[in-house]
């Protein structure tokens, strides 16, 4: 047959990319193999427009045992064990069908963790919507927190924490990042490699129907009015059946019977054959008439680009298949042998003997196209960059912001998303979501993990090098506030059009940022994800690379969390507030703008500070932590309070700033490397002094006292409110959008 | 003594339960897969939560066909003791050996949090190691917990005290505001009429330490052991 241009731009395929194939092939490809090569190529299987930047992030360390370029990360804990994770996109089919998207988004993270021989113990996610005020948003949202909370209850892993932030610029284009994190002994660790002539590769899982084609190209494109005639590229999950997988897989790794295993998510079966095979410098040849089907009249071009959910490819070794198929037979699965593993290094595909497909694995793999696409300074940053507070509207009165700071979705308690998670099964949970980072405990030794996933998108935009690193900081910071030690790290880069050279640039420097916020910090980056095409009729997101960061606690007994514990503690800010109003909270709530430079990072000086927060918890100096973040120190101190009820009494000293914006600047700057920490009265000098030597600014600021909040500048209070009605107006108004009338559960 | 938990396909909080059994109470566990036809000489069984099947008809229907479940009933007929957590208490509706039935939560939406529950009836074997009138701090996490009986029904559980734990507020009384479902007399656990078997919706399991958020689970488990220490409720197996 002839591959008309017609044909090309159906598989999001450019002229140039397939004379390259012809090259590779050494003749015209099939239909079946220009859908393979079609998957294989897209930005979202080969990262083309994004690894030549990748390669500049620091993967290494003596922690990391497994770094990029597998199905998940993982970095030494101690005591023998290893954390697995990673963070995952699933952006665009979570807009076109919310609860499938989302939920199937959570189905191959966890499949991307148990692949690896992990127990999944933990998931968090990393949530971008638009204004709550657009009914069709509040649709998006509920959908995609309902799918969520659909996928992880059932099965069983608890959602343990995240973020959600609103922009308008999310509209048409959410974000749903999920980050899935299991316990593995070191020498459990099964990668997905194929290896071994003539060892049996098996297919195990849920049937392979028609949904899901070409997912992966649909995740490489623009949104535009046609998008929801989309909908047939979107899988659907089946919870119930990847809890039978997981539970199997699981077994089967313990008989040592399995050479490699690996998920099919993107592209399929396509996918997890070339991948496997290029691994283990090994070819494989399948059969795709020997795949389960769902359906009757699958073409060998649909089997191999299907997306169904909940399958797997296992590579077993030869003598041991009764093993496992026992196994999967206890669970009711059926494992069928499909391939064999061969040496000539080629993704052969069959249909009942005859052979349909035959490519190079590298061809698909480490050989795929790679650009350095074209880069440019968007021109919106210098004039974005501008702030002139003076030309402002005056601000209102402190409290009058404060109120509507608290108020505001990105800042306002969760509680109606999370508490659609179930986040205590598996009874590791030993902070409860919103209460600070999120917590697990390892059983079986002292230990925990903290774990947080962040990403202010309004400083990325502003400045992408500063931004990143500050969402690196954030992160980080959160880790050990709960008193993790940061040992690793996960990426999620959502950006728009990397064909547009501002888009490519801001990326660049983004990574750039993260990078080397990354190596500062001593936090490598053992693997992650890049969700481009992040627009909507030409209208790019926030950029907004997420970082989920993994920290160990050595004993889980010295836990901190955010809110204040005592009457007559001591509140000490860690660090300094400086007029930073740029890309804040506050004027974007206030003002509706994004504008200035975001605040100013010195990596050295946050670096002592986790140092200071790892020690201080550690030894038992500190009873609760939180960071400064959106909304700065007035909101921190709000959230100390929240939770224990317990009040506070705090008088800071002015920050100078634009007429008539001291006390904003005072109360809402959004500096970085700041913390707000409370120590018993005995333990004050030991922390001051050992803030001291980390030359961490500490400052004495108020005590923990009372019910209400207090906030003075100076010794003039600017906000006095009930810590109840402070609750109260932080907790439910994410709930309001949805429940007008208040109603209970 | 020996607890055995029941593993159906889609049980999620069976670890759980073992953890809290073997681990925090120190006594012995043994997971029993649902296509066993033997208990292996327990003394307690627990039907955990999760989503048995996929819960994909209604919650439990299909986990009560489970080879198992006749193991189960034999033994509660004989006087053993059975807890149901969850979809455990689901399965136990579904099989007929508790009455009334679950719909979905006033809300429709899943919750989990913690709630507060107050132990009504202390002759049972989970809770005879309470005080009537002690109210528990023990999280729920369901989709479908909004207990349903017809007035008769819920008549004769108030006249044979079967209403074991009530959703109530911290002063023990069963308000609309503690209700986190709907449940009829704010119920969250009952027992049958010879009052060995009980369900409930919360998850004790989820609050065997201080840790995690709260112990005040654990006393269901003591409840067990004191009960089969004393052989109050022997099985003849």
């Amino acid at each position: 047959m002839t591959i008309t241009a017609e044909n090309l731009e159906r598989h999001g395929l450019t002229t140039e990319e397939y004379q390259r194939i012809v090259d590779a092939l050494q003749r015209e490809p099939t239909l079946t193999e220009l859908g393979i090569f079609s998957v294989m190529w897209s930005e979202h299987c080969s990262y083309k427009s994004s690894r030549v930047h990748l390669k500049t992030l620091p993967t290494t360390g003596p922690r990391v045992l497994q770094g990029p370029g597998e199905n998940a990360g993982a970095v030494d804990i101690g005591d023998g064990l290893a954390a697995v994770f990673k963070i995952e996109s699933h952006n665009h089919p979570s807009f076109i069908e919310p609860y499938q998207g989302a939920a199937t988004g959570v189905g191959g993270i966890i499949r991307d963790i148990f692949t690896m021989g992990a127990r999944p113990i933990a998931l968090l996610n990393s949530l971008r919507f638009g204004s709550l005020e657009d009914p069709l948003v509040r649709r998006t949202f509920a959908g995609v927190v309902a799918g969520i909370a659909g996928y992880g209850n059932s099965i069983g892993i608890p959602t343990v924490g995240g973020e959600v932030a609103f922009d308008e610029s999310y509209t048409g284009n959410p974000l749903v990042n999920v980050f899935c994190l299991g316990i593995a002994a070191h020498e459990d660790i099964i990668k997905g490699v194929a290896s071994g002539v003539g060892n049996p590769v098996y297919y195990v899982g849920a049937k392979t129907g028609r949904d899901g084609i070409h997912g992966a190209t649909m995740a490489s494109a623009e949104f535009d009015e046609k998008s929801a005639e989309k909908r047939p590229a979107v899988q659907v999950g089946d919870p119930f059946m990847e809890k039978l997988l997981l539970e199997a897989c699981l077994e089967v790794m313990r008989t040592d019977a399995l050479v490699g295993i690996q998920d099919m998510g993107a592209a399929g079966l396509t996918c997890s054959t070339c991948e496997m095979g290029s691994r283990g410098g090994a070819g494989v040849d399948v059969d795709v008439s020997l795949v389960p089907q769902r359906e009757s009249g699958m073409t060998p071009y649909e089997i191999m680009l299907s997306e169904s959910q909940e399958r797997m490819l296992m590579v077993v070794k030869r003598g041991r298949e009764a093993e496992v198929e026992q196994i999967f037979d206890k669970w009711d699965l059926h494992a069928v042998r499909v391939g064999e593993v061969t040496t000539d290094g080629k993704l052969r595909v069959r249909n009942r003997g005859e052979v349909v497909a035959e490519i190079p694995n590298r061809a698909l793999t480490d050989d795929a196209p790679l650009y350095r696409r074209p880069m440019a300074e968007p021109r919106y940053i210098k004039e974005a960059q501008q702030l002139s507070l003076a030309s402002l509207a005056p601000p209102v009165a402190a409290a009058e912001a404060f109120t509507r700071l608290l108020a505001s979705p990105t800042i306002a308690s969760k509680r109606w998303v999370y508490r659609q998670y179930d986040h205590m099964v598996r009874t590791n949970t030993l902070v409860l979501p919103g209460m600070g980072a999120s917590v697990v405990r390892v059983k079986g030794t002292k230990r925990a993990l903290a774990m947080s996933v962040d990403c202010n998108g309004r400083f990325v935009y502003l400045d992408p090098y500063a931004g990143a690193q500050l969402a690196v900081a954030e992160a980080a910071r959160n880790v050990a506030c709960a008193g993790g030690k940061p040992i690793g790290a996960t990426n999620c880069l959502n950006f728009g059009n990397p064909e547009k050279p501002e888009i490519m640039w801001q990326f660049a420097r983004a990574v750039e940022g993260m990078g080397a916020a990354c190596r500062a910090l001593d936090i490598p980056i053992t693997g992650g994800n890049v969700s481009l095409y992040n627009e909507t009729d030409g209208r790019a997101v926030l950029p907004t690379p997420v970082l989920g960061v993994v920290g160990v606690i050595d004993d889980a007994a010295n836990v901190v969390r955010r809110a204040f514990r005592a009457e007559g503690d001591v509140v000490v800010l860690l660090g300094e507030t400086r007029d930073e109003l740029g890309g804040s909270e506050y004027l974007k709530a206030m003002h509706g703008m994004i504008r200035g430079v975001p605040p100013v990072l010195d990596l050295k000086r946050e670096a002592a500070l986790h140092g200071v927060l790892v020690e201080g918890a550690s030894s038992g100096l500190i009873q609760s932590a939180q960071d400064c973040s959106e909304g700065g120190l007035a909101i921190t101190l709000a959230e100390s309070c929240i939770g224990t009820g317990h009040g506070a009494r705090i008088d800071i000293p002015a920050t100078m700033s634009a007429a008539g914006f001291g006390d904003i600047a005072t109360l809402f700057s959004e500096s970085a490397s700041r913390v707000v920490v409370s120590v018993s009265p005995e333990h004050e000098a030991a922390l001051m002094s050992l803030a001291a030597r980390a030359r961490v600014p500490a400052r004495r600021i108020g005590l923990v006292t009372g019910k209400r909040v207090q906030i003075a500048i100076d010794g003039r209070t600017v906000i006095d409110e009930p810590v109840a009605e402070v609750e109260r107006t932080w907790s439910t108004s994410i709930e309001r959008y949805f429940e007008p009338a208040k109603a209970i559960a | 003594m020996k607890f055995a938990v029941v593993v159906f396909p889609g049980s999620n909080s069976d670890h759980d339960a073992y953890y809290a059994a073997e681990h925090v109470l120190g006594q012995q566990a043994e997971f029993i897969w649902h296509k066993d036809h033997s208990l292996k000489g327990a003394d307690v069984v627990i039907l955990p939560g999760g989503f048995a099947h996929g819960d994909y008809l209604r919650t439990g229907a299909i986990a009560r066909f489970s080879p198992i479940m006749a193991e189960v009933q034999k033994f509660a007929a004989s006087g053993g003791p059975v807890l149901g957590i969850c979809n455990g208490f689901q399965v136990l509706l579904e099989a007929g050996m508790l009455p009334g039935a679950m719909l979905r939560n006033r809300s429709v939406k899943f919750v989990c949090q913690h709630v507060l529950i107050k132990v009504e009836q202390t002759d049972t074997p989970f809770t005879n190691a309470c005080r009537v009138g002690q109210v528990l701090r023990i999280p729920i996490a369901h989709g479908e917990g909004n207990y349903y009986a017809d007035p008769d029904v819920v008549a004769q559980l108030e006249k044979n005290r079967q209403i074991v734990f009530r959703y109530t507020n911290a002063q023990g009384v069963p308000t609309g505001e503690a209700n986190p479902n709907g449940s009829v007399a704010n119920v969250a656990g009952l027992c049958n009429e010879t009052r060995n078997v009980v369900g409930l919706m919360p998850h004790p399991e989820r609050a065997c330490e201080l840790a995690i958020g709260s112990a005040d689970g654990l006393v269901v488990f003591e409840s067990a052991v004191k009960a089969v220490s004393q052989g109050a409720f022997a099985a003849v197996q």
